[in-house]
């Protein structure tokens, strides 16, 4: 089927790359079918794409990439919902708030995005802590886990 | 929305599986004791407003990818 897209304008896409997230994403709880769209070969940023809502692209990134020391414990409510039984299926992914140029940007490390591949459930979810807040900026990550 | 009034130690139970309980009154501060399932997600709810927040903002603006990426 085709899509409308926020980045890639009309593409198609197949059943099996629809990534299904059973509550939305907070504050948009009525969108759940999603897909992962990369931006270029080998750039750790992609979109994740509402399907049904062409407005509804975030720019996502790896956040492992950036942050080195990244670390959380995964509720046990997330890996329920998500059917987790290996951590090897799953790919962990950040939200990203784009400023004026890369440096500027933001991540959210407070809420990551959580993808089960082999079940094609995702979710995004939210860490009860101090460590991480939702505008670690890219060009200091090496500040990362400092209040800021 | 449901309004009870609790004394400490006092507890309301939510479909059958979840206890919660008022452990300690001070001041405007109350301290709440929960007893759930693991699968059952539990947030201060700031925590949920502020990802919400962040969600919009990065949502916003009309940025041209290709400039940064």
């Amino acid at each position: 089927m085709n899509i409308k897209t926020r980045y890639h304008e009309e593409i198609e896409v197949s059943k099996e790359d629809i990534i299904y997230f059973g509550s939305g994403i907070p504050g948009f709880p009525e969108d759940k079918e999603f897909i992962n769209l990369p931006l270029g070969m080998d750039s750790s940023f992609s979109i994740l794409q509402s399907i049904n809502n062409e407005e509804l692209g975030f720019v996502i990134a790896e956040p492992f990439s950036f942050f080195k020391e990244y670390e959380f414990d995964l509720d046990e409510s997330v890996i329920t919902q998500l059917k987790i039984k290996d951590k090897t299926d799953i790919i962990i992914y950040s939200i990203v708030t784009l400023g004026d140029s890369l440096a500027t940007s933001t991540v959210n490390l407070q809420a990551p995005i959580i993808i089960n591949k082999r079940e094609s459930l995702g979710k995004q979810a939210i860490l009860n802590t101090d460590k991480y807040h939702t505008k670690h900026v890219l060009a200091t990550k090496k500040q990362m886990g400092q209040e800021g | 929305m449901l309004v009870l009034t609790r004394r400490r130690n006092e507890s309301v139970i939510l479909n059958e599986n979840i206890e919660i309980t008022i452990l300690e009154i001070d001041g405007d501060q109350v301290k709440v004791g929960i007893k759930a399932p693991k699968e059952v997600e539990i947030l201060r709810k700031e925590i949920m407003v502020k990802i919400e927040e962040e969600n919009m903002n990065a949502l916003k603006g009309n940025h041209d990818l290709k400039k940064f990426f």
